[in-house]
């Protein structure tokens, strides 16, 4: 019964609050109910709204405001101005703003490595820039906006129960879009941009396009909000449309609710409105302005993740006393007979060129990896071995030259696209995404980098990955809790989910102990008995010469020698470039 | 279009307006820059500052040099403060945002309570002076605030080029921790560096007072405009800061002047989003 009782209980709340609060004009509360609680809705919403691009992906906007006085300045013109029906303005307003959102993140989204503050402070800029535009121009001209001509659509008799509903419904529409955004692609890869855009780029989540929709709908649930409140508030004008308290008031509220759920926001909302609520009636709203500052203070201090998941944290910490954990063993891989080589060429690397500024970090490399072959990729420090991996999976653009998968070319491909395409990449130092567990961590490169497929298909095969890397029992934990070899092994485990075609293994192997080299020995071979192309990047030459069919020696950015490991080992220019030419006997 | 001396005017108090977002913008760009603290409430200790050189100035008639003698200490001691609530929290940009935002707004709210929210003017015989050099007016006021703001603008410039502490600190915004193994004490100078930045909200502030009507809400007011020169002046450059402050308050008059006053604030943002545009990497 346990499992059907706790999933169903959410859904009935949530359904009972729906009814109760779409019936609850019908009661006959006096008017300053309906305003009060339109005023909560109409946090709500917004607050949501700015968590769904800045607490899911971590790019903070203190541009909301921007994106709510368009959609207010839409309604307000089209049925001022144009003499338009009011509720038709609404997704035109919802359209509006998101365009703008769009249009910004279509600039400031391209910039590399765009600083968090930066886009902060850009947000903030544009208010000020649109704000200034409708001031100016006959949008309002400086005398404000009358609304009370426009008439209100009868879904309720009086006009403030009509505007509570209104709120509602924009409120349930906004709490609905955040809950599927959250269990639907879009939300787990904002989740992983919010920890590490890079690598989520690497495992195949469309960073740029995310960002954007993100972005998009953030800016449009603010622009039909800020429809709806023209109504509410009657008379518009620049200064309190624009005002600095629409951002400080989302971010406050998310961030005390907790950015990152999707409920979080409306708790926060809730919470702040009706503190302000009671200093504005008892005619204190200055100190009720400081008072949310002060709250906000010492809610990023202490409670950065905010108080919803700071109580779930809490709950699933005393059913984790209640249930002792289950620590599985480190189940030994027993390497099954390995696949032929085939003569086909599944990646073709030709006259490949990398310069950054004036260093030629890789220079004309040509080099063919043989499908289910296993290359070894050595080299002094700097000879250009990261670079080569970080080139193939489309980190870094070519300079010039060209590389194929299954004849394919990816040179210039996006690094979602590539993963898409089945190349799979592990990093030296093991970057996980913080904040998801190891099971979340390699659901999402299943997800984002394997196959089409349900989701519990896709549970199933990042459980058969955790249990093949020996992480089973850990599942629940958050990469902060593993320790460098679990974490080197999380790392294999999430390339591995997402089915690659070709593997690269950038020095999985270096900070681990001669037992744990043994077991990742064993896992490579495993994975290569399983139909993959292994291209890894070593300095520990006793895994080189066991792993590889074929090495090859980077230097200075050319090939400077390929063969089978032993005579290529053996070579005294290859030894020379490693120790010097005294040794090259 | 408006007559040649009239645009001379224009570029005339649009640079010496300019100084002013230069001598904001000098402290908010050194936290930003090399402590990677973006310190919003740099423009209400400004104000606060002001505030208190206007009531100094009013009701014990203390001539405004003597006020900033006692202000601009308190404002390093504040900044110490600060810097000691981020260091103890080890507050990153984002949160430092955040936090000084609400910490603007308590100050805000605070400066409503005890001066309420009428428009208040620090009369002063000076306050209208001015320099007429040919068809020109040169108000005297704002030629002091630019000489000020150059000299600390160009001796923060020589202090971080030249001396140790300069260089240290600059060591420590590239790599803290590897500045630290090699002997940099990264904690001292920040805090150092904090107190000044907070200092130099002070003298601003002093000038504000002499120069400007003084009302809560007016803290927002250039909070765009000093964002937007910090950034094009790029972070952590304080000559840059001040360089920035001229263009855009010269673009901004001649803006005024040409189109309409209400079209000013637009003019440091365009800039600076084609900057950004230009080269993605220039903040």
């Amino acid at each position: 019964m346990g499992v059907s009782a706790t999933q169903s209980l959410p859904r009935l709340a949530a359904a009972g609050a729906i009814v109760l609060f779409a019936l609850l004009p019908a009661a006959g509360l006096p008017a300053f109910y309906d305003s009060f609680l339109y005023l909560v809705f109409f946090w709500i919403s917004l607050a949501t709204s700015w968590a769904l691009l800045s607490g899911f992906a971590g790019y903070f906007s203190l541009g909301h405001a921007a994106f709510f006085g368009v959609g207010t300045y839409t309604t307000a013109t089209l049925t001022t101005q144009l003499g338009m029906n009011f509720l038709p303005t609404v997704p035109i307003a919802a359209a509006m703003a998101a365009l703008l959102g769009v249009g910004i993140g279509a600039v400031v989204f391209r910039m590399k490595r765009l600083r968090g503050e930066l886009f902060a402070l850009l947000t903030l800029a544009v208010t000020f820039v649109v704000a200034t535009i409708i001031l100016n121009t006959p949008i309002d001209g400086g005398a404000g906006v009358f609304m009370s001509a426009v008439p209100l659509p009868h879904i309720l008799p009086t006009a403030t129960g009509t505007i509570y509903m209104l709120g509602f419904i924009m409120c349930v529409l906004t709490l609905g879009i955040a809950w599927s955004v959250v269990h639907s692609r879009l939300g787990m890869g904002l989740f992983a941009i919010h920890d590490d855009e890079d690598v989520a780029e690497a495992k195949g989540v469309p960073t740029f396009r995310y960002k954007l929709a993100a972005f998009g709908l953030s800016a449009g649930i603010a622009g039909a909000v800020g429809g709806i409140h023209a109504m509410y508030v009657g008379f518009l004008t620049v200064a309190g449309t624009f005002e600095l308290s629409v951002p400080l008031y989302v971010v406050l509220m998310s961030v005390l609710g907790g950015a990152r759920h999707w409920l979080g926001p409306a708790v926060g909302a809730t919470f702040i409105t009706a503190l302000l609520y009671a200093f504005i009636s008892g005619g204190e709203a200055m100190v009720g302005r400081a008072i949310v500052g002060l709250i906000l203070i010492v809610a990023i201090l202490w409670l950065p993740e905010g108080v919803l998941p700071a109580i779930k944290q809490w709950l699933k910490r005393r059913r984790r006393l209640a249930r002792p954990e289950t620590r599985a063993a480190v189940v030994p891989v027993v390497p099954p007979a390995a696949q032929p080589i085939k003569d086909r060429s599944l990646l073709e690397v030709r006259g490949v060129t990398k310069r950054f500024g004036g260093l030629q970090a890789l220079d004309g490399v040509d080099l063919d990896v043989r499908a289910s072959e296993i290359l070894g990729l050595v080299g002094p420090n700097g000879s250009g071995k990261t670079t080569l991996i970080n080139a193939i999976s489309g980190f870094y653009p070519l300079t010039s030259g060209s590389i194929r998968i299954d004849g394919v070319e990816i040179g210039q491909t996006p690094a979602h696209e590539i993963a898409r395409r089945g190349v799979a990449r592990t990093y030296q130092i093991p970057r996980p995404f913080a904040n998801m567990s190891v099971l979340d961590n390699v659901s999402l490169c299943a997800t984002f980098g394997g196959p089409a497929r349900s989701r519990a298909e896709i549970r199933d095969e990042a459980m058969h990955w955790i249990v093949f890397t020996g992480l089973d029992g850990k599942e629940e934990a958050l990469p902060a809790g593993l320790n460098l070899h679990e974490r080197k092994f999380l790392e294999l485990a999430r390339a591995l989910a997402a089915r690659p075609k070709l593997l690269l293994l950038d020095e999985v192997l270096s900070g681990l102990n001669p037992a744990e080299i043994d077991n990742a020995i064993r896992l490579v071979r495993a994975i290569r008995a399983q139909g993959a192309t292994i291209v890894f990047v070593e300095h520990l030459m006793r895994a080189v010469v066991e792993l590889s069919d074929r090495v090859a020696v980077l230097n200075e950015g050319k090939l400077f020698a390929l063969g089978a490991p032993r005579e290529v080992m053996r070579d005294p220019r290859v030894v020379s470039i490693y120790l010097g030419k005294a040794y090259a006997a | 279009m408006p007559s040649a001396t009239l645009l001379g005017q224009a570029l005339i108090s649009g640079v010496l307006a300019g100084g002013m977002y230069g001598l904001l913008g000098l402290g908010l760009s050194l936290s930003w820059g090399l402590l990677r603290l973006v310190n919003l409430s740099h423009f209400a200790l400004a104000f606060l500052a002001a505030y208190l050189t206007y009531e100094l100035g009013t009701n014990y008639h203390v001539a405004p040099w003597w006020s900033a003698a006692m202000v601009v200490p308190a404002m390093f001691a504040i900044g110490l403060l600060q810097h000691w609530l981020f260091d103890k929290f080890r507050v990153n940009e984002l949160a430092s945002l955040l936090i000084t935002f609400s910490f603007a707004i308590i100050l805000e709210v605070a400066i409503q309570l005890y001066w309420t929210a009428d428009y208040r003017r620090f009369e002063t015989h000076y306050s209208t002076l001015s320099i007429k050099a040919g068809p020109f007016y040169i108000p005297v006021l704002e030629l002091v605030l630019c000489t000020v703001a150059g000299v600390l603008a160009w001796g923060t410039w020589l202090w971080l080029r030249r001396t140790y502490v300069g260089k240290a600190l600059r060591a420590a915004a590239e790599d803290a921790d590897i500045a630290a193994a090699y002997g940099v004490d990264h904690k001292k100078l920040a805090y150092l560096l904090s107190g000044l930045g907070a200092a130099y909200a002070g003298v601003a502030g002093t000038f504000i007072a002499l120069i400007a009507t003084l009302a809560p809400a007016q803290i927002w007011t250039w909070l765009g405009v000093v964002f937007a020169v910090v950034i094009i002046g790029r972070l952590g450059n304080p000559l840059g800061a001040l360089f920035a402050g001229f263009l855009i308050g010269a673009s901004e008059s001649l803006a005024m002047a040409v189109f309409s006053p209400a079209w000013a604030p637009v003019v440091s943002f365009s800039v600076l989003i084609a900057i950004l545009l230009w080269n993605p990497e220039w903040a």
